[in-house]
């Protein structure tokens, strides 16, 4: 019988130590989980909470240190027995079959290879009922690539029950979800640990930390920096610990405008599958100030984004570029044009992950002296510059010779930062700079943005993170299906004003009155 | 057992699956050969004395390896920049044909003028012929596999026409051949006395040059970023469309150098059994290598070796030459596996 005030412990993660050729990703990190509790692991990125979570996991196998569930020690190295043993995990990125349907990807691997038949109407209800208990709505019956990002984690959830984890471990699940979809996740989580689950909740998000969680378990450097109940901390204080020192979000203050440095007149761009095109947009960016572009997920976003970039053409309508219609454009005249480009996408646009970072910080000016001459590299002049960005931009890398898919993605997101930033330029379009970082990462690449805007450059911030949005810019507009709201100065509209224009309300008007 | 990433691999770890492909080669050769009824032994110690045993194995192994150094280095090129050229061979005959056009009395120039000028026509039309799939494929997003793999029996089809008809040397008896070279268009010997061309230095110094321009101009650093993202090289305003392009008109123009090689170098004359799939092989060469111009070299000389010295066992043994075929097979297939073992290690469970 477990004790009555002492629930009894369901994991305990015993000295582990893992080591990645001269990086300890785990030092000696001790854990213990008990029955009915929400861990919160929060880190920064690179602190080891992924390392930790993949040796639990079984996907590692650690240096030293050992891992027991419910008592019983879990042979190392092996997901399968981390699965029977009842430890489920949900990864950041799904691991689901798109052309095949929930119940096929629930029941996937739970039966043997060639077993007669699944006995679909035992797996259906199971699942029917596995929904119903932890207030997971999903249909058995629907394809995985017609569901939404929040629906497709709940398969995921779902996966895990199914095979009757007690142990839930969730790497980052809130990065994809709306704030509707977090608190519907929260629910499910709440009613899991009401049925006798554990969870360990992997987040950077600290007011969800606050929300979700019993205890907080902090990592820096592989190391277990605090461990404590979450009444006797707070949100500053999470903060604090996580980094190593106080941490100060930028504070913004108003910008002067200057001159438009770049204007849109009238830009259309066709429509790209199930993507908006841009619908005659007027829209200007003015020097020294952010101007933040707000709006739902794939509603004209990219194609903006694409056109300022230099990607796209406008198939219509006038770019206007410090007073003068462009007339040739493509990525190599953006660049040249000195604007910064920071992609959305910074693993499949941003960076190439087998060139090293010398090669990663000249992409966009390689063939430009002095890395380039008459067609002739200059190797030693490249790596100096990446030696400068990792200097000054605080890179966290054995040296400009790493490949940088050995990267986190906040370093990677530095090194580009550093690679458009060195030029001092004018224009800058960040889309989504901050998406999956970690508040040290987020706070250094606002301050890097309010610090260009301050020495005059015109700012382009796209984000579906309202919050920043409004943090951050001097005027906001919203887009919705490619069209363009009236530009809003800062703190003239409520968030719930804003969400009345990103739901698509408010556009004819304007534009009968324009 | 899983697989597990290699973060910076090491020397020892990036040569050393080679090497154990090749041992592993061996030994299933050895098998196959004692299922042939001869003793393994003599077999790979006579493919060995019949590759590299004596000045005239080794003189044959290196011609032999002239071609598919050209070739290897052609596939290389357009693989490293993800042009997936399946047609050096067709590329091969566009080189060949020219020197067989122009160097058979058609230029009566000296040799000093004329073997540059035959070389570098030659390139020309092997560039042409890759530059029509690589033009499909920028333009059009026509897939270069098909394309380049059916020019290639396209291609044969038309040198057969034309060795059937306009090119049909009028003293060759009625066979399908072009009419000898005149001396001025033959390589010379790469040294005096010895049976080997000028083509095997050409192809020494092309794989060097090949290698300068991966690693040093800026070309290569544009071919190897559309080859690795070709996502991100576009984002960051590198030419892909033109990149693409000049990485075909390189691989053609090497391939046929093959071409150019063999008519002037070794043949004398153009005849449809020219190449023994030198093309195809090159694919194998590029693999083993890498996709390294270096290694291509190394590479070549592997796969020549395997061929003359089986030719030179089955003579002695009765071992059929079906051996070196399925040797090549072998090693392609384990150097995949030891591609894999270089970038992953195995851990046990």
């Amino acid at each position: 019988m477990p004790d009555q005030t002492e629930a009894q412990v369901v994991l305990r993660l015993d000295n582990i130590t893992k080591t990645f050729g001269a990086l300890t990703a785990n030092d000696a990190v001790s854990l213990t989980l008990h029955k009915g509790e929400v861990i919160a692991l929060l880190g920064e990125n690179g602190a080891g909470k992924t390392t930790l979570m993949n040796i639990l996991f079984g996907q590692y196998t650690a240096d030293s240190g050992g891992v027991e569930v419910m008592g019983a020690p879990l042979p190392p190295g092996n997901p399968r027995a981390a699965l029977d043993a009842g430890v489920g995990m949900v990864h950041q990125h799904f691991t689901l079959a798109e052309n095949m349907t929930v119940l096929e990807n629930v029941t996937l691997g739970t039966r043997p290879l060639f077993a007669p038949g699944l006995n679909r109407a035992a797996a259906r209800a199971r699942i029917l009922r596995l929904a119903q208990d932890f207030k997971l709505s999903v249909d058995p019956d629907a394809r995985i690539a017609a569901l939404s990002v929040g629906e497709r984690q709940r398969v995921e959830i779902l996966k895990a029950l199914y095979r009757d984890a007690r142990i839930l471990i969730l790497d980052e699940p809130t990065a994809v979800l709306t704030p509707q979809e977090t608190n519907d996740l929260f629910e499910t989580l709440r009613t899991a640990v009401a049925l006798g689950l554990s969870i360990i909740f992997i987040s950077h998000k600290l007011h969800e930390v606050m929300a979700i969680s019993d205890r907080v378990v902090i990592l820096r450097h592989g190391k277990v920096v605090h461990e404590g109940a979450i009444g006797d901390t707070d949100r500053h204080d999470l903060a604090a610990r996580m980094v190593g020192g106080e941490v100060s979000a930028p504070k913004a203050v108003p910008g002067v405008a200057g001159a438009p440095l770049l204007a849109l007149r009238g830009v259309s761009t066709p429509d790209r599958g199930s993507a908006p095109g841009l619908k005659t947009l007027d829209f200007s960016l003015h020097a020294g100030q952010i101007t933040g572009l707000a709006g739902v997920s794939g509603n004209g976003q990219s194609a903006l984004a694409d056109l300022v970039g230099g990607m796209t053409r406008p198939a219509s309508g006038a770019l206007v570029l410090n007073g003068a219609d462009v007339h040739h454009w493509s990525p190599r005249t953006a660049v040249r044009a000195g604007i910064a480009r920071i992609p959305e996408d910074r693993h499949k646009t941003g960076t190439i992950a087998d060139f090293d970072l010398s090669e990663n910080a000249i992409l966009e000016s390689y063939k430009d002296p002095p890395f380039s001459r008459h067609g002739w590299m200059n190797w030693r002049a490249a790596r100096a510059f990446a030696q400068r960005i990792i200097d000054s931009y605080d890179v966290r890398c054995p040296g400009p010779g790493t490949r940088i898919r050995l990267l986190s993605g906040g370093n990677m997101q530095k090194l580009i930062l550093g690679r458009v930033m060195e030029g001092a330029p004018q224009i800058i379009l960040a889309n989504q700079p901050v998406r999956g970082l970690d508040i040290g990462a987020v706070n250094y690449v606002h301050s890097q943005l309010l610090a260009a805007r301050d020495r005059g450059a015109a700012v382009l911030l796209i984000s579906e993170d309202l919050d920043e949005i409004m943090a951050l810019s001097d005027v906001i507009h919203v887009i919705s299906e490619g069209r363009l709201s009236p530009p809003f100065a800062r703190g003239t509209m409520s968030p719930a004003q804003l969400g009345v224009w990103m739901a698509g309300h408010g556009f004819e008007e304007t534009a009968h009155a324009s | 057992m899983r697989l597990e990433p290699v973060a910076n691999p090491t020397a020892l770890r990036t040569l050393a699956p080679p090497a154990l492909a090749i041992a592993a080669t061996v030994v299933i050769a050895s098998l196959l050969a004692m299922l042939a009824g001869a003793n393994p032994f003599s077999v790979l110690g006579l493919i060995l004395k019949g590759a590299f045993g004596s000045k005239f194995a080794l003189l044959e192994t290196l011609n032999r390896a002239t071609p598919l150094i050209f070739t290897g280095l052609a596939v290389a090129v357009a693989f490293r920049a993800r042009l997936w050229n399946i047609g050096a061979e067709a590329q091969l005959y566009a080189g060949a044909l020219v020197v067989a056009i122009l160097g058979a009395g058609l230029l009566d120039w000296p040799a000093i003028l004329l073997l540059p000028t035959m070389a570098i026509l030659a390139m020309v039309a092997g560039a042409i012929l890759l530059l029509i799939p690589a033009l499909l494929k920028v333009r059009l997003g026509v897939d270069e596999v098909v394309t380049t793999l059916l020019i290639n029996f396209i291609f044969l089809l038309f040198v057969s026409m034309l060795l059937e008809g306009p090119l049909k040397d009028p003293m060759g008896m009625g066979w399908p051949k072009s009419a000898r070279l005149i001396d001025e268009a033959r390589l010379p010997r790469l040294i005096e006395g010895l049976r080997l061309h000028w083509g095997f230095g050409l192809a020494l110094i092309s794989a060097v040059i090949v290698w300068v321009i991966g690693t040093r101009t800026t070309l290569g650093y544009e071919m190897r970023a559309v080859g690795l993202n070709r996502n991100a090289a576009e984002f960051a305003g590198i030419p892909v469309g033109r990149v693409l392009i000049k990485t075909a008109l390189l691989s053609g123009g090497l391939a046929a150098l093959a071409g150019f090689s063999e008519v002037a170098g070794l043949k004398g004359n153009l005849t449809l059994d020219l190449s023994p799939g030198f093309g195809y092989t090159g694919i194998i060469v590029a693999m083993l290598a890498l996709l390294n111009p270096l290694g291509v070299v190394a590479a070549a000389l592997f796969v020549a070796g395997i061929f003359v010295g089986a030719d030179s066992m089955s003579r002695a043994v009765g071992v059929p030459t079906y051996l070196a075929d399925i040797m090549l097979a072998t090693a392609l297939l384990l150097m995949v596996v030891a591609i894999l073992l270089t970038r992953f290690r195995v851990v046990r469970e």
